[in-house]
């Protein structure tokens, strides 16, 4: 009984030894995002890190659909778990209302991420409440929707010489809405298993939304006025009504079931060849030019998101800043490697691994344009894109969002109008709910 | 009775020999279970009860504002909630029927001397070992209008079962009586071999019709069995969540465990949420109750 009892507490203080020591040497920081392939580059570009500096990255991850609540209850419950999160555009609102991001205004401005950085994604990856010089974080991985579409079926002779015939002038990759909608007309056969197009559907999130603004803000609509929450007569204007009732009309020739759409479905409808077009994310690219999960990888071109019947152009934006939890042990480490990441060189190193980055001297080098299909087409989007609402209750705004747009989209129930009617009421009422309008 | 159990200790036992009391061990069992319960159960229902009345949000770090009966009244005048529970009763009802007629019906299949019973019974128990988010994932592919194969093997050409919004509740309802009608069956399997097998004979005696026999002996006598699994799968059909989630997005699929979900931790309502939580609770004792009483009233005939 001695014996053991001595060679337990032998073992313990071992335990500690080590464990203490091992601490000490072992900085360590974690950094939270969800599961995808750009999470794999930042834990590559964090393995950089802990050669020159001795500091650990470790970067956790988490399935999409359940990054926001996971990465929410950690900040409800003041946990320290993570050090840093690179948390979604929507999220600053609430995140820094309620104290879950340090404030990083003094780090912006000491050292010039203003100048360095594309500035639409400073204004939505970084900046809350929108005009107002406060910042909670430092962009990126930028993102916004792009298309890709079959360059096969668009250069076949027969199919141009068919186009012309009936619309009257080229196929090529449309410039127009119009374009865009005669093309996917064009192409949808349904009894040759070929459709015209795929586009988000999705109503549990964001999906919906994100599609629906890429026609919205092209249409030259806006979602409201940011600034002073007017939403009657901007939501809801002929502009907004007009692109949505286009967008309805990209349903009609969507792949059959196309009811629960976002991101995998639609590089889906081109890996399996659906789909003549296919609107996504430009961060998931990269694996429709992978031939192991893209037979079409050859045939597949892509092009920015079109623009509307008066010339407007932007896109719906994605993508992500990363912030500095205010419950970390770690801030003064943290704050350390945001002044390495946002380095130049270390910005191209983040290009080259595969993230977007949203530096604009490395997003303006032929070097960067020129390293993919797409490089060039994102470079282009990230000057004109726009977002959703950021205020804190923007779940509730998607949610109102969903019920009202869904039913009309993909069921077609109602008119877009009615539709767009219903919403605003809605998000005047919520925005009176929390004293935002009187 | 239950005292006399409790304090016959076998003074030989080991827990005699340590000096513990009849008293030190039964608190030594049940504390830390009241304890766990305490803390894990009773505390947070008292607790949400509380912010129920409030328009707390855990998101933020605005303190709570006592809003009385705000978020109920709210709550019953949403159109969208009312939706929620009209689509959730319906789709208790085709499913939980669904699985009676499946999984009795099947008992009553295997209710007879065949061969192989016992591996029938067993590959047939299988649906319900799978995690409901699996079964779920792979009733969407079988569904899918462009190579799933249902329709491939019922020859429906692009029938959209999930994309139709008049069909979507029945395929999420038909996934959920394939994985628990075996539920049924065998609690029905383990009702009908306890029926005495000389009322039969009697019946056959007296020539009594298979209808005849089935209504009045066969049915009266698995009543009661039946009735539990009827309570398990209603309470659990109420609650649904995995499934609908992840077969479908149409809004003829929200089924009110859906929205809740949205509310509490995507849009971080949690005041509301809260309140709404306490109206389905409210809503599955009642129905519960029901059924309770009726298999009371069932087990005395």
């Amino acid at each position: 009984m001695r014996m053991s009892l001595t060679s337990i507490l032998a073992g313990i203080s071992l335990a500690l030894a080590c464990g203490t020591s091992v601490h000490a040497q072992d900085k360590q920081l974690t950094i939270f995002w969800a599961e995808w392939d750009p999470s794999n580059y930042l834990q590559e570009l964090g393995n950089l890190y802990e050669k020159e500096t001795g500091v650990k990255i470790v970067v956790e991850t988490t399935p999409w659909a359940d990054f926001q609540t996971k990465a929410f209850a950690e900040f409800n419950a003041h946990g320290n778990a993570y050090d840093l999160v690179v948390g979604d555009s929507q999220w600053l609102g609430a995140a820094s209302e309620g104290g879950h991001y340090v404030d990083l205004t003094d780090f912006v401005k000491e050292h010039n991420v203003l100048d360095k950085m594309a500035e639409a994604t400073v204004k939505y990856y970084a900046e809350y409440p929108g005009g107002s010089g406060k910042y909670w974080a430092i962009p990126t991985e930028g993102d916004a929707v792009g298309w890709s579409y079959r360059k096969d079926w668009f250069e076949d002779p027969k199919e141009k010489e068919a186009f012309k015939a009936k619309y009257g002038y080229e196929l090529d990759v449309p410039k127009t809405f119009k374009e865009l909608t005669d093309i996917a007309e064009f192409f949808h056969r349904p009894d040759e298993n070929r459709y015209g197009i795929a586009i988000y559907t999705q109503n549990q999130y964001d999906g919906l939304a994100m599609g629906v603004e890429n026609a919205l803000f092209s249409y030259g609509a806006e979602l409201g006025d940011y600034a002073t929450y007017k939403v009657d007569g901007i939501v809801n204007s002929d502009k907004a009504v007009a692109a949505l009732e286009n967008y309805r009309k990209l349903y009609e020739f969507t792949p059959p079931g196309w009811t629960n759409a976002f991101f995998v479905e639609n590089n889906q409808a081109i890996t399996e060849g659906l789909a003549a077009m296919s609107m996504n994310y430009f961060a998931f690219f990269p694996s429709l030019l992978n031939e192991s999960t893209n037979p079409n990888a050859k045939n597949t071109g892509f092009f920015a998101n079109p623009a509307g019947p008066d010339g407007d152009q932007f896109a719906a934006l994605g993508g992500q800043g990363i912030s500095i939890v205010s419950y970390s042990d770690n801030k003064e480490e943290a704050m350390k490697f945001l002044e390495w990441f946002i380095r130049d060189d270390t910005q191209q190193k983040w290009a080259e691994l595969g993230g977007y980055t949203c530096n604009k001297a490395v997003l303006e080098s032929e070097a960067f344009q020129n390293a993919t299909p797409y490089n060039k087409a994102f470079y282009e989007t990230m000057f004109k894109v726009k977002d959703f609402w950021a205020v804190p209750e923007y779940a509730e705004l998607l949610q109102q969002f969903n019920q009202r747009i869904y039913p009309f989209v993909v069921n077609g129930q109602g008119t877009a109008k009615e539709a767009l009617d219903a919403l605003a009421g809605d998000w005047e009422a919520t925005f009176k709910k929390y004293g935002r309008v009187q | 009775m239950a005292t006399a159990v409790m304090t016959t200790l076998d003074p030989k036992s080991r827990a005699a020999s340590r000096g513990m009391s009849d008293l030190a061990i039964r608190n030594l069992f049940i504390i830390p279970t009241i304890l766990f319960l305490i803390v894990f159960n009773i505390f947070p229902l008292a607790y949400s009860l509380g912010y129920s009345f409030t328009d707390f949000r855990a998101s933020t770090n605005a303190p709570a504002n006592f809003v009385g009966l705000q978020n109920y009244r709210d709550l019953l005048n949403d159109p969208y909630i009312w939706n929620n529970f009209a689509v959730t009763a319906k789709y208790v009802i085709i499913s939980v029927v669904g699985q009676v007629v499946v999984g009795f019906g099947t008992a009553m299949l295997l209710n007879r001397d065949i061969p192989f019973k016992g591996l029938i019974t067993t590959l047939l128990l299988l649906p319900m070992m799978l995690s409901m988010a699996v079964v779920g994932l792979f009733w969407k592919l079988l569904y899918d209008p462009s190579w799933g194969v249902i329709n491939w093997a019922l020859g429906l050409g692009k029938f959209e079962w999930l994309g139709d919004p008049r069909m979507a509740l029945y395929a999420v309802a038909i996934t959920d009586i394939w994985m628990w009608a075996p539920f049924v069956m065998l609690l029905s399997l383990a009702g009908l071999s306890a029926v005495p097998k000389h009322l039969y004979e009697a019946a056959a005696i007296d020539r009594a019709g298979p209808f005849y026999t089935f209504f009045r002996i066969t049915l009266p006598l698995v009543a009661p069995i039946l009735m539990i699994a009827i309570i398990f799968r209603t309470m659990e059909a109420f609650k649904t969540f995995d499934l609908a989630y992840v077969l479908s997005t149409q809004p003829s699929t929200e089924v009110i465990a859906i929205r809740l979900y949205k509310m509490a931790f995507q849009e971080w309502q949690t005041g509301r949420s809260c309140a709404l939580a306490y109206i389905v609770l409210i809503m599955v004792l009642a129905i519960t109750n029901i059924y309770v009483k009726y298999l009371n009233k069932v087990k005395e005939r």
